[in-house]
C-alpha cells in the first residue's frame, strides 16, 4: 500500500484552520525560520480517510481476532470506557491549572478519579499507597527500582545488586541496570519456580531487592514465594512484585500480604484499558509503608474539610519522575472498569481467566509438550519440540494461525523453554473461541506429521508475506525522505 | 456476573471436567489458606449506566469554562474531527505491540509515516516510534547522549522546561553523572555562561527551543562550539512552532525530543501524551526505543518490521539501550493523521496563526499601565510578561474573571515571582483577547 506521502499531490488540501481575526501579521526574522517549508503530504480529508482505514484494516485486533498472546492479557476492552475517557471535563483539562494559586479547586473532580483510584487499588492489592505517575509498566519498574535505591541510600546500606529469575520480563534486568545495579540471574526450577538452592548461594548483603513475577512468566504460582521473601529481606533487600500477571490473582491474593514491598500495575492488562498498538499504558506503583517516604511526589492527599489536593512534601521522595500526574486518561479508564466490575466481577475476572487457560491447557496437552505439567493460573506454556523435530517450528506454527484468522500466542518467550509457545486465552474469550484455537493447533500438530512443507511461505492470506528482518536491520530505512 | 464473561453454567462445569477439578477453587490451590488477602473490601458491582453518571458528576467538578492562555509547554490546540473518528478504530486502539507484522502491517505502517513527518518538521534523519512524554524524552536522549560519548558531563540551560530539568535529576540521582546548569533571564541561552562550561568531559548540551520563557533562538553557533570538543547538542523544540522556525537539523542539533501533545492530542490533565525523538543517522543503534523500518516480504513486496530489536530490553536484557517496551504507539499514530490531515499549506499557516494571534495578543497586553512584555528575542506562541505586583496572585484574580491567564514563573524560577507567561493558540479569538486585557487591567487596578 502506498504511503501518504506517496498519495500527495501539489496544491491539495485537507484542512481549514481558523481564521485569522486580529488583522496582523506576526514576523520573525530570517535567521530563526526554516528554509524550506515542512515537506508533510498534501492530501484531501478523504484520502486521509481511505489511508488510515485501509492501514486499520491491516490489523489483528481484539476486537477483530482472538489474540491469546501470552503475557499480554489481551483481553475486550470496555466500550463505555472510551466514552468516560472523552468528557470534556476531564480531556479538556489543562495540567499546570492546579499548579496555580488556589488551582486545586479547578479540578476537584480529577484529583477525587486518583484519591479513589489509590484507595481502590490499595485495597485490591494490599499496598499502602499508590503513585499513579509512571506512564507504563517498564516505566513503573524503574519508579520501584529508584525507591528500592532510595531506601538503601536513606538506611546507609551498601547494595549492588537486583536478583531475576530467568523467566522474567526483558525489562526487569534491563530497568535494574538503568537504575545503576548490577543483575543476578537465578534458574527455574523442575516445578517451574525459583531455584531456591541457587537463590540462597547467591544472596549476599549486597543484594538489593529481587524482582518476581508472580504467577510467573511460566504461568506458575511460585510455591516458594515465604522463603524467597524471608531469605530477601533477611539481607534488608526489598521483594519487587512485577504485576504484569496480575489479572490471575484478584480476590485471591495480595502481593502486600505474601511479603512484597513495592508493585506495579499494567492497567492494559488487568483493568482492561485497551493496548493501543504498543501503548500509552499505565504502571501505577504501590508500596508499603517502609516505601511511602520515597514515593515520587506530588501525592494527591484529602484535607479534613473533604478537599483534594497535590502534595509535594515529602521531603525523602525520590523527586519528579513524570511530568504530571501520570497518564490520566487511562487511569480513568482503569477507574470506570474497577467500579463497573465491583468486588465481585474482578474476583469472576481471575476465576474465568484461570479456568480458560487452564481448559486449554488441558486439551492442548494432548498434541504439543507442556513445559510443566500442574495446575496453570492465567496462562500456560508449551514446547513445540515434537513439531520442530518434523521440522516445523513455534514460529512455522504463529504463521500457520495468523492464516486461520488468529492472533499467535507469544512465541521464544520465556527464554527458558525452548521452542516455547504461551498461551493466555484471557476471562473474555468464550470457549467456542477457544475450541477453535485448540481444533486449528492441533490441525497444525497433524500438518507437521503428514505435511511438513504446508508450512513453507505462510501466512499467505496476509497483505504480505513473511517479512526480511535481515535487510530491514541491514539497509535500514526508517523514514520516507531517507530514500530521497 | 460482569457482561464480558461470557462462559454459562454449562460451559463452566464441562470447562472443569476437562481440566478433572470438582469447582474454580480447585484451581486455585497453589496459593497457600495463610497467603489469601486479609482483605478484599470493595464497592460492588454497577452497571455501566450508573458508572457513566459517576462519572458525568466528577467530570463536572473541574472547571472546563476557563478561557486557557496557559501553556507551559501543553497548548490548547483545535483537533480536527477526523482525528479522534480514526484513531478510535478499533484495529488500531485495541492491538498489542505488532510482534507479528504479518497482521500488523497498519499499524506498522503508521509508525513509519509518523516517523517519516516527526524527520519532516525536525530535518533530521531518524525518529523513533515514539516515548512516553516530553520530558522522559529529554532524559534518554541524555542516556544517549552519555553512550555515544562515553562521557559523564551534561550542560542544561536554564530555558529548558524546568519540570523536565526535574525530571532528568530524579533519574539520573543513582547515576555518577555531573550536571551544570546555566542561567537565563527570559531572553535567549547565554553563550558566555553555557561556552565556559563545555570541556572534553562534556557529552552533551541541553537547549530548549522556544524556550520555557517562550524565546526563539538560533543554536547553531552553540553547536558549532560544542561539536569543536566532541560534545553533542539536544534539543527539545515544540513541534507546532517549526511550521515556521528554524529546525535543529538546519542548526546541526545531534539529538531532538519534544512534547507533541500538540500534534492532535488532548490535554487530558497530564497524558496520555507523545515523546518524540529524532537523530542523526549514524547514532541510529544508539537511539532507544521501538523503531520501525522498511523492508521487503519474500514476494519482494515492500512492508514494515520493527527493527534494530537488539537494542531493547526483550532480546538485550541488561545490556538494552533503555528499559521502554509499552510506549504510546496510538498517540503517534494520532499525531501521523493529525500531521498528514494539517498537510504542508495547512501546518504552516496554522505555525502562521499562532504566531499572528500571540502577537496581537502581546501588543495589546503590553500597552496596559505597568505591564512589560519582554522583547529581547523573537517570540512563538508564548511570550514572558512582567508585572507590577506578584503573578501568583493575578492568576488568581484572573480565574474569578473566567481566565486561566498564564503560568506565573515565581513556581520554578526564584525571584521571578512578578513574571509570568501567557500563551495564544490559534483558538483564541480577538474578542477573548481584548476581554483578557480588560479584565487584566481590572484585576491590576484591585490588587
Amino acid at each position: 500500500m502506498d504511503l501518504i506521502f506517496e498519495k500527495s499531490v501539489a496544491g491539495r488540501r485537507g484542512f481549514e484552520n481558523p481564521r485569522s481575526d486580529v488583522g496582523i501579521a506576526g514576523e520573525i526574522p530570517a535567521k530563526y525560520r526554516r528554509k524550506e517549508e515542512c515537506p508533510l503530504p498534501e492530501v484531501s480529508e478523504l484520502d486521509v480517510v481511505r489511508h488510515f482505514t485501509k492501514l486499520s484494516q491491516r490489523n489483528f485486533s481484539v476486537d477483530t481476532q482472538f489474540y491469546p498472546l501470552g503475557s499480554c492479557t489481551m483481553k475486550y476492552n470496555p466500550k463505555f470506557t472510551e466514552t468516560v475517557a472523552a468528557m470534556e471535563g476531564f480531556s479538556c483539562l489543562h495540567p499546570l491549572l492546579p499548579q496555580l494559586k488556589q488551582g486545586e479547586r479547578l479540578v476537584q473532580g480529577a484529583l477525587e478519579v486518583i484519591y479513589d483510584l489509590e484507595q481502590l487499588l490499595c485495597e485490591i492489592t494490599g499496598m499502602d499507597r499508590f503513585t499513579m505517575q509512571p506512564l507504563a509498566g517498564a516505566h513503573g519498574e524503574l519508579t520501584g527500582v529508584m525507591m528500592i535505591a532510595a531506601y538503601h541510600k536513606a538506611k546507609g546500606n551498601k547494595k549492588k545488586y537486583i536478583i531475576v529469575p530467568d523467566s522474567a520480563h526483558g525489562t526487569n534486568p534491563a530497568t535494574a541496570a538503568i537504575a545503576g545495579y548490577e543483575i543476578i540471574s537465578v534458574r527455574s526450577n523442575q516445578d517451574g519456580g525459583m531455584d531456591l538452592a541457587e537463590l540462597k548461594d547467591k544472596i549476599t548483603d549486597e543484594v538489593a531487592g529481587l524482582m518476581l513475577t508472580c504467577p510467573n512468566t511460566l504461568g506458575l504460582f511460585d510455591p516458594g514465594i515465604d522463603k524467597i521473601a524471608a531469605m530477601i529481606h533477611a539481607v534488608d533487600g526489598i521483594m519487587y512484585y512485577d504485576g504484569a500477571n496480575l489479572n490471575a490473582i484478584l480476590g485471591r491474593c495480595r502481593p502486600g500480604d505474601i511479603g512484597f514491598d513495592v508493585m506495579h500495575i499494567n492497567v492494559h492488562k488487568t483493568f482492561s484499558t485497551p493496548h493501543g498498538g504498543g501503548g500509552p499504558g499505565a504502571g501505577p506503583v504501590g508500596v508499603t509503608q517502609k516505601l511511602v517516604p520515597f514515593l515520587p511526589v506530588s501525592l494527591v492527599d484529602k484535607r479534613k474539610g473533604g478537599t483534594y489536593y497535590l502534595n509535594y512534601d515529602y521531603p525523602q521522595s525520590i523527586g519528579y519522575i513524570a511530568s504530571f500526574y501520570g497518564n490520566f486518561s487511562i487511569l480513568l479508564r482503569a477507574y470506570a472498569y474497577i467500579l463497573m466490575a465491583g468486588k465481585k466481577g474482578l474476583e469472576d475476572v481471575s476465576n474465568h481467566a484461570v479456568l480458560n487457560a487452564n481448559y486449554m491447557k488441558e486439551r492442548l496437552k494432548e498434541r504439543f509438550a507442556l513445559a510443566y505439567d500442574r495446575i496453570c493460573m492465567h496462562e500456560s506454556v508449551f514446547s513445540a519440540s515434537r513439531q520442530a523435530e518434523r521440522g516445523v517450528h513455534a514460529i512455522d506454527i504463529a504463521k500457520f494461525l495468523i492464516d486461520q484468522g488468529l492472533h499467535p500466542p507469544t512465541v521464544y518467550f520465556p527464554l527458558s523453554v525452548k521452542e516455547s509457545i504461551m498461551v493466555e486465552p484471557t476471562e473474555t474469550e468464550s470457549k467456542e473461541s477457544m475450541d477453535r484455537f485448540i481444533a486449528c493447533m492441533f490441525e497444525a500438530d497433524e500438518l507437521s506429521q503428514t505435511h511438513p512443507e504446508t508450512f513453507q511461505g505462510l501466512p499467505k492470506t496476509m497483505p504480505i508475506a513473511r517479512p526480511d528482518e535481515v535487510k530491514a536491520a541491514r539497509d535500514i530505512n526508517t523514514s520516507y525522505f531517507q530514500s530521497r | 456476573m460482569i457482561p464480558y464473561i461470557s462462559n454459562t453454567p454449562d460451559d463452566i462445569s464441562a470447562m472443569l471436567k476437562t481440566v478433572g477439578v470438582s469447582c474454580i477453587d480447585d484451581l486455585f490451590r497453589d496459593i497457600q489458606p495463610h497467603q489469601k488477602p486479609k482483605s478484599f473490601d470493595l464497592p460492588d458491582s454497577k452497571s455501566e449506566f450508573e458508572v457513566i453518571e459517576r462519572m458525568k458528576r466528577l467530570a463536572a467538578k473541574n472547571a472546563t469554562n476557563l478561557i486557557p492562555f496557559i501553556g507551559g509547554g501543553y497548548y490548547d490546540h483545535y483537533v480536527p474531527s477526523v482525528v479522534p473518528a480514526l484513531v478510535s478504530r478499533g484495529e488500531f486502539y485495541t492491538a498489542y505491540t505488532p510482534y507479528q507484522p504479518e497482521c500488523s502491517q497498519g499499524t506498522l505502517q503508521a509508525l513509519y509515516e509518523y516517523q517519516s513527518a516527526i524527520c519532516a518538521l525536525t530535518a533530521m534523519e531518524a525518529a523513533n516510534a515514539s516515548l512516553y512524554d516530553g520530558g522522559t524524552a529529554l532524559y534518554e536522549a541524555v542516556m544517549m547522549a552519555i553512550r555515544i560519548t562515553e562521557r559523564k558531563k551534561v550542560i542544561m540551560d536554564g530555558g529548558v522546561s524546568p519540570i523536565y530539568r526535574k525530571i532528568i535529576k530524579t533519574y539520573t540521582g543513582n547515576l555518577h553523572y555531573a550536571f551544570e546548569e546555566t542561567p537565563v533571564l527570559h531572553g535567549q541561552s547565554s553563550r558566555d555562561e553555557i561556552e565556559k562550561l563545555i570541556d572534553e568531559d562534556t557529552a552533551a548540551v541541553i537547549l530548549q527551543n522556544p524556550n520555557f520563557f517562550g524565546a526563539v533562538d538560533d543554536h547553531s553557533d552553540i553547536v558549532e562550539k560544542a561539536h569543536a570538543l566532541g560534545c553533542l547538542v539536544i534539543e527539545s523544540v515544540y513541534p507546532i512552532s517549526l511550521g515556521l522556525l528554524k529546525t535543529p537539523g538546519e542548526m546541526g542539533v545531534d539529538i531532538v525530543t519534544g512534547e507533541g501533545q500538540s500534534l492532535g492530542l488532548p490535554l487530558n490533565f497530564g497524558g496520555p501524551y507523545l515523546g518524540f525523538m529524532a537523530t542523526r543517522k549514524k547514532y541510529i543503534r544508539k537511539m532507544p526505543g521501538r523503531i520501525v523500518g522498511e523492508t521487503v516480504d519474500a514476494q519482494g513486496r515492500r512492508c514494515f518490521v520493527n527493527t534494530l530489536q537488539a537494542r531493547e530490553q526483550h532480546i538485550r536484557r541488561e545490556k538494552a539501550t533503555s528499559n521502554i517496551c509499552t510506549n504510546v504507539a496510538l498517540c503517534a499514530v494520532q499525531s501521523a493523521i493529525y500531521l498528514s490531515l494539517l498537510g504542508k499549506q495547512g501546518f504552516k499557516e496554522l505555525a502562521q496563526l499562532n504566531l499572528d494571534k500571540a502577537e496581537f495578543a502581546r501588543r495589546e497586553i503590553g500597552k496596559i499601565d505597568g505591564v512589560e512584555v519582554k522583547r529581547s528575542s523573537p517570540t512563538f506562541n508564548e511570550f514572558t510578561v512582567h508585572l507590577p505586583v506578584d503573578a501568583s496572585i493575578v492568576v488568581e484574580a484572573m480565574i474569578d474573571r473566567g481566565f486561566a491567564a498564564g503560568f506565573p514563573l515565581g513556581r520554578y524560577y526564584k525571584g521571578m515571582e512578578r513574571y509570568m507567561i501567557v500563551a495564544v493558540t490559534e483558538k483564541r479569538t480577538k474578542e477573548e483577547i481584548l476581554a483578557y486585557v480588560r479584565a487584566l487591567k481590572e484585576v491590576l487596578k484591585n490588587v
